[in-house]
């Protein structure tokens, strides 16, 4: 059930992965291989664990105190929860852009050039900021005031702005937590116009509650449900867009996309 | 039961009662401030008929004299405004760093709580008590005298408790969102840190450091305890002269018989006061000048 139809490469690979916040288990036993250069949307009801699993791509639960995770997740070759694999590394590789549009209250051309910057590159900054910008269909919205401060942007914008500021440490995944939640419909479309372009370059995983949304834009959707015991939450099927929106193999499936529950 | 009519008599007479309730309740909050603010204005009416005349060039060209009129603060002032740079210098990069600390990389077991718990207690510690501590290991065991290191070492443990609270609520109040950003990018904990969570909280910080400091400026007790002196006819060259502040200064022209040092004594508070009042205004500039550059919508 965890591997879709397809034979192209894997970028994540995620074995037998358990998560637990405390004593509590919020994960349980998730396997599943992740396409590049696709777009792999997570779905399933409020509160089965979509954004945890999505933030252990890129351990970010490791700032939450009293996590804890078994299994693997391996990337390139390599355990990402190997003890001497630092989370800086891992979040340089693997992007995220969150629910809120979460700007720094810095300029439109900090916002790009700071993580850059702290990651030590050396070339030229202008041209990157452009580049970043043009990527991610701002640049001529934005080009004559870099200077101004990101939050000055709408809502629309400034997601656009941290996905821009994502692409400027020039990941090779970027992770997206509902990223269109806060926007009004034409600001989505912009969005997933752009998720469409950049998966040509990009793995992207994607968070969301909106069906219609992962129909859309997603090549693969992972349904995700809470477990027998209501307890923690897993993947309960993994496949082609096309078959979890027309064909799913799983009753629970079929009852959540076609909106008969969740 | 049923609503028959838009009009309820019953009703509207317990409206009608709320609502005296509810003025009543405006009614006794305006008198305190009121009376607050009546207290204030008495206090200051009364000193400045007193001090006003004495508001000459010389309080502040005049070292203190036997003359009433020959007196002036120009000792103290340059105690004050030393003791509160070297206060500050001190105490903010060390409650600073407590903050950051506490609130950053402190695991969360007992030893930090413990500690956490403490900082607030000592905020409430009676100032003397840091006075007889800083005359022990400052003035004695350091061997620094009664100088205006000792006495700024010695402030900077009265304030240090309320900077890193404020400093802590300041850091506090930075939005996760921020941290998480910075951390998505592959940005360490001190470059978050540094980047992002200093600069939103500096405002916070600075305000905390003003406030306490104008506390500072007021204090007597720990100052007299570690031996700050009064008679001072000479200009402070150095953080190891010996000094005194203020009210001090006040104090010691109050406790002296005659009419006229009491109105010299009235003059001094109102440079006192207008001391802490430039310096509360600027915490106030600062901070919405820090804050603005923030929410630039």
């Amino acid at each position: 059930m965890n591997s879709p139809s397809s034979n192209g490469h894997v970028a994540l690979e995620v074995n037998r992965l358990n998560f637990y916040y405390g004593s509590s288990k919020a994960l349980a036993d998730i396997t599943m291989r992740v396409p590049t250069r696709k777009i792999t949307a997570i779905i399933g009801p409020s509160g089965c664990g979509k954004s945890t699993f999505l933030r252990c791509f890129n351990r970010m639960n490791d700032l939450i105190p009293g996590t804890r995770l078994e299994g693997e997740v391996v990337y390139h070759g390599e355990n990402l929860y190997t003890p001497d694999v630092d989370p800086a590394e891992v979040r340089r590789r693997i992007g995220m852009v969150f629910q809120k549009p979460n700007p720094f209250p810095k300029s439109i051309y900090e916002n790009i050039a700071y993580g850059p910057r702290i990651n030590g590159f050396k070339g030229n900054r202008d041209e990157l900021v452009e580049r970043t910008l043009r990527q991610a269909a701002l640049w001529d919205e934005v080009k004559d005031k870099l200077k101004e401060s990101g939050l000055s942007l709408s809502g629309g914008q400034q997601q656009r702005l941290c996905i821009a500021r994502a692409l400027a440490v020039e990941p090779e995944v970027i992770l997206m937590d509902e990223p269109c939640s806060a926007l009004d419909p034409i600001a989505t479309l912009k969005i997933e116009d752009l998720m469409r372009e950049l998966v040509q370059n990009y793995t992207i995983i994607i968070v969301t509650h909106n069906m219609q949304q992962a129909a859309r834009v997603s090549d693969y959707t992972a349904m995700m449900m809470l477990t027998d015991d209501r307890k923690s939450g897993t993947v309960i099927e993994f496949d082609d867009s096309n078959m979890i929106f027309t064909r799913p193999k799983d009753k629970r499936t079929e009852d959540y996309v076609t909106g008969r529950f969740g | 039961m049923s609503v028959t009519a838009l009009r309820d008599q019953a009703f509207e007479k317990r409206l009608a009662a709320r609502k005296r309730n509810g003025r009543l309740f405006e009614v006794i909050c305006l008198l305190a401030i009121i009376f607050g603010m009546f207290m204030l204005l008495l206090l200051f009416i009364d000193i400045a008929t007193d001090g006003l005349a004495w508001l000459r060039p010389q309080l502040f060209s005049e070292f203190p004299s036997r003359f009433p009129e020959e007196s002036g603060l120009r000792s103290a002032l340059q105690g004050t405004l030393w003791l509160i740079l070297v206060t500050g210098l001190i105490a903010f990069p060390i409650g600073v760093g407590a903050a950051i600390y506490l609130e950053e990389y402190a695991p969360d077991n007992r030893l930090t709580r413990f500690i956490e718990v403490n900082i607030s207690n000592l905020a409430g510690v009676p100032s003397i008590i840091y006075g007889l501590l800083g005359l022990a290991i400052f003035v004695r065991e350091l061997e620094l005298g009664r100088s205006v290191l000792a006495g700024a070492l010695t402030m900077s443990l009265v304030i240090l408790p309320t900077i890193i609270v404020a400093s802590r609520e300041a850091i506090r109040a930075v939005p996760r969102s921020l941290r998480q950003a910075s951390f998505a990018l592959g940005a360490t904990k001190w470059q978050t840190v540094r980047n992002h969570v200093l600069p939103y909280a500096m405002p916070g910080m600075l305000t905390g450091l003003i406030l306490s400091m104008s506390r500072a400026i007021g204090e007597t007790a720990p100052l007299i305890t570690i031996g700050a002196l009064t008679y001072i006819r000479f200009d402070l060259s150095g953080p190891l002269d010996l000094f005194t502040v203020l009210p001090i200064q006040i104090f010691n022209w109050i406790s002296l018989p005659q009419k006229e040092f009491h109105d010299v004594a009235a003059a001094g508070i109102i440079i006192l006061l207008a001391v802490l009042l430039t310096m509360n205004a600027a915490a106030i500039y600062l901070r919405n000048r820090l804050q603005m550059r923030w929410q630039d919508l």
